[in-house]
């Protein structure tokens, strides 16, 4: 199954993604947190979503949902100091943080692959709320 | 002119120092245009930077303590200025690897490594009120300055002189990247605090580099 890391400034904020999203998919689907400081800051770390795609990859790919500001730089820092193990096997989905992760998570949840995972995560923000 | 692994270890050590007491100043233009954490959140960083550097092995080379630096920095710092100079610190890092002294040359290409991390993990250029305010005109001085055989400490003053001059430039320009941008215009007559924390970096290198 494809794996799932959020990403964010505020652990709150993944935190509260998290219990949505494991809610909708009940636990199916490997997701991972990255959220704050080690110090319990708002921030984010690059080293901590390091950790976090590895405990959710399962080989078939992990996506990593982000929000604002440093969360998109830290996760693509993250995803240089995976390196080429890693290479094609971890992407940034360009989408919001909530409507892709839930997206992206109902996806996987009913097997589908990498690609497609990342496609509807991406399709979340087109999503038309009104 | 040689630079060792002590000296490079004295300019972090100096550059701590610097954050440490740029804390608030630094902070104080983040709240203006920003979200008021760059201060608290270099020297944050810095501080673990100080405390890795006390356990790493004795015989590690200057590559190795670059990037040792700037892996603390992407895990501690919090903020944007993490992945950026976290970034820019692992470049220099890789650009130097194995080398327990460095020339010159060697200083350039850890400039030129570390303006373009800075480059390709933030995507911006000079003129978007950015720390490349800062580092970008401070390497071309520097390069220039070495290349028509100017000593290395004069050549980092100049650097330093144009880093100054870069930073101050900020205070004219709207943000175009970062918290900041949101503000667009009205970011216009405040100093990058970025840029504020680069220029402030080169001095401290430029100044443990006059005193040897």
């Amino acid at each position: 199954m494809v794996g799932i890391v959020l990403v964010s400034h505020s652990r709150k904020i993944v935190e509260g993604v998290f219990e949505l999203v494991n809610q909708m998919t009940r636990g199916k689907v490997p997701i991972g947190i990255a959220g704050g400081t080690p110090d319990g800051r708002l921030g984010t770390d690059a080293a901590e979503i390091v950790e976090q795609v590895k405990k959710v990859d399962r080989g078939e790919g992990v996506v990593v949902l982000v929000d604002i500001g440093s969360a998109v730089m830290s996760a693509q820092t993250a995803v240089e100091l995976l390196g080429e193990e890693y290479e094609g096997k971890v992407k940034i989905a360009d989408a919001p943080l909530v409507e892709g992760a839930v997206a992206a998570a109902v996806e996987a949840s009913i097997g589908s692959d990498f690609e497609k995972v990342l496609t509807v995560a991406e399709e979340a923000k087109k999503m038309n709320k009104l | 002119m040689v630079i060792t692994k002590e000296d490079v270890l004295k300019v972090i050590d100096k550059i701590v120092e610097v954050i440490r007491e740029n804390k608030e100043y630094l902070t104080e233009l983040d709240s203006a245009i920003g979200d008021a954490d760059h201060g608290i959140n270099m020297d944050r960083g810095f501080e673990a930077v100080k405390q890795k550097l006390a356990t790493i092995p004795e015989n590690s080379d200057i590559g190795t303590i670059l990037k040792t630096v700037g892996m603390t920095l992407v895990s501690t710092v919090g903020g944007a200025s993490g992945p950026l100079y976290g970034t820019a610190f692992m470049r220099a890092g890789q650009a130097v690897q194995g080398k327990t002294e460095l020339t010159e040359e060697d200083v350039v290409k850890i400039f030129e490594a570390a303006l373009q991390g800075i480059k390709d993990r933030g995507k911006a250029q000079a003129g978007d009120k950015t720390m490349i305010d800062s580092i970008e005109p401070a390497y071309k001085a520097l390069k220039e300055s070495l290349e028509n055989n100017i000593a290395l400490p004069e050549a980092l003053k100049r650097a330093v002189n144009a880093a100054k001059e870069g930073m101050e430039y900020t205070k004219n320009i709207s943000a175009r990247k970062g918290r900041a941008s949101y503000l667009g215009e009205r970011s216009i007559g405040h100093i990058d605090p970025g840029a504020t924390s680069s220029y402030l970096m080169i001095k401290a290198l430029a100044d443990v580099i006059n005193l040897l």
